[in-house]
């Protein structure tokens, strides 16, 4: 889980598209790239809290 | 219309930091902490709306006039995985630890930890230092907002002077529950008129495809104007989150553990939501309104909703440009007067037994003395100190070492952490005073941020100076490691 976080955040430097002119679903592919990291960053987190959510925390 | 619409808004702020205060209790964790009762959709909110400021609204879409889209990557995509991040490897923990220990403040955290009130004044001078720079834009930037959407009707220094009025009034009467309640319907209004804006505009220009199709295709590359280094570089800057003290002040405030789960999650799709119409407004107005130089720029949504939208819609985008500002504001203003109060006035000579109810009152003051002290800087402030953000940010990412440290290092020491923020502060004054207004000029205009140099030195100083200095008593290093399954009797610091 913690290795897929370390993964993510270097798979924010998306250097293979920085001169994509093509659209994607109507918008630049670049700015469609990082929508879709925020997303992959929320389900990340969702499976983070699910998965590894610390036993040890006062109520 | 425009004003009327504002001065509505700015009537229901005030109603509802009022109508928080009726759940005051009266006492000094109360008024600082709202003695710990914060549910999870408030929590989200007002870590938000905290961290966001009117550059998420103006300046990013002034930045995108300029840069194009990179800007979203540069600026918000690293953030939608680092301070979510940060909420769950240092704000969990932090808020375990203060609610077993009484702690209000992060200088009384890291005091405990590691023993040393030398580290605790240091600290304590270098984030105020940070802090106020920080406060003064939001001072400064909503005046300009003010004046700027009601085309010069509205002054600056009178748009200026109603924020920190406006603030005062809820922040000094209700205190931390007041400001989360605040925050709360301010970041729901900048987020849904940062969208509903988007949509107006872009059907007004006929819809996206051909809107983009009269846009510089340069600005419409991810690299074309944002080098590899500044973008990997800056992706440490939202490592600031995890050091700014209104955002440590929020995660104390937590009802439970729990609550931290939908910030967690959400935070990254709350980030999507307002700079991608912010960033997409600024690059098709790049084609729209040609020809704005520097910081011009920073009106482009301002003058898009002129062009194409109706007077109401620039109205309540001054609310939401003001809920942007007033929500960060409110935050930084309460958790400086929290450390001054808990930091400094409670450890001086003859005030150390300050009963909550002057606790309380001083907390006031100091609210209503900070915003006014902050007004008269912004007065005979420039444009320029606009600069400044980014160094704040720099300063509170480079002392992220002293928070893994005190949670995930049991040998660190508080030599340690006094050199890592001696290092942060000498090396803070030195980039700035070598460069200020361009950060990214620094290291031969190679584009790399200053935070990518300080933040290893700062790290560094912290392992150096830890591994030179006597290990830490067994007892110390055990009330912040207990063993498994073991509670520790609660203790109310000073």
């Amino acid at each position: 889980m913690f290795a897929a976080l370390g993964l993510l955040y270097l798979l924010h430097n998306d250097f293979w598209l920085w001169s994509e002119p093509r659209s994607w679903l109507g918008l630049p592919a670049g700015l469609v790239y990082h929508l879709g990291y925020c997303l992959a960053a929320a389900l990340l987190m969702a499976l983070v809290v699910r998965r590894a959510w610390p036993a040890d925390l006062p109520d | 219309m425009t004003l009327a619409i504002v001065l509505l808004y700015l009537a229901a702020v005030l109603t509802v930091g009022f109508l928080a205060h009726r759940l005051f209790r009266g006492t000094g964790e109360d008024y600082f902490l709202a003695t710990r009762t914060i549910g999870p959709f408030v929590l989200l909110m007002t870590l938000f709306g905290t961290h966001m400021t009117a550059f998420s609204l103006l300046g990013a879409s002034g930045e995108a006039y300029h840069r194009g889209i990179g800007v979203f990557s540069l600026m918000a995509s690293s953030s939608a995985l680092v301070a979510p991040a940060l909420f769950y490897f240092l704000g969990l923990p932090l808020w375990a630890i203060g609610k077993r220990h009484g702690f209000l403040t992060q200088v009384q955290f890291f005091r405990e930890r590691w023993g040393s009130q030398t580290l605790a004044l240091a600290l304590f001078a270098l984030l105020v230092a940070l802090l106020v720079p920080y406060l003064l834009i939001g001072v400064l930037g909503g005046g300009i907002a003010f004046e700027e959407i009601t085309t010069g009707r509205v002054p600056r220094w009178a748009g200026s002077l109603l924020i920190c009025a406006i603030v005062s009034a809820y922040v000094t009467y209700g205190g931390l529950r007041s400001t989360a309640w605040v925050n709360t319907l301010q970041t729901l209004v900048f987020m849904g008129l940062g969208a509903a804006t988007f949509v107006v505009v872009v059907r007004s220009l006929g819809g996206l495809g051909p809107a983009l199709a009269r846009v510089d295709p340069g600005l419409l590359l991810h690299g074309d104007r944002i080098g590899g280094a500044e973008l990997v570089s800056y992706t440490l800057v939202p490592l600031s989150v995890g050091m700014f003290p209104h955002i440590f002040m929020h995660w104390l405030t937590a009802r439970r553990a729990t609550a931290f789960r939908l910030p967690i999650v959400a935070y990254p799709l709350c980030i999507a939501v307002v700079w991608v119409p912010s960033v997409l407004l600024g690059v098709l107005g790049s084609a729209e309104v040609p020809g704005l130089a520097g910081s011009e720029a920073s009106s482009i949504l301002v003058r898009m909703i002129r062009l194409h939208a109706p007077e109401a819609l620039a109205g309540l985008l001054a609310a939401g440009v003001l809920a942007a500002v007033m929500s960060s504001l409110d935050s930084q203003a309460l958790s400086l007067s929290t450390l001054f109060t808990q930091d400094v006035a409670r450890r001086l000579p003859g005030l150390e037994a300050m009963d909550e109810r002057r606790q309380v009152l001083l907390g006031r003051l100091f609210v209503v003395g900070v915003l006014a002290a902050c007004y008269l800087l912004s007065l005979v402030a420039e444009r320029s100190i606009f600069r400044l953000g980014v160094w704040s940010f720099t300063g509170f990412a480079a002392l992220v070492p002293l928070p893994v440290a005190a949670l995930y290092w049991r040998r660190s020491t508080a030599t340690g952490a006094l050199a890592a923020v001696l290092s942060v502060a000498a090396l803070w004054a030195l980039a700035f005073l070598g460069g200020w207004p361009a950060p990214e000029s620094w290291l031969g205009r190679t584009g790399v941020e200053p935070v990518a140099w300080m933040l290893p030195v700062s790290a560094l100083a912290m392992v150096a100076g830890s591994l030179l200095s006597r290990p830490p008593e067994f007892a110390r290093v055990a009330r912040f490691f207990p063993p498994e399954g073991t509670a520790e009797t609660p203790a109310q610091p000073r």
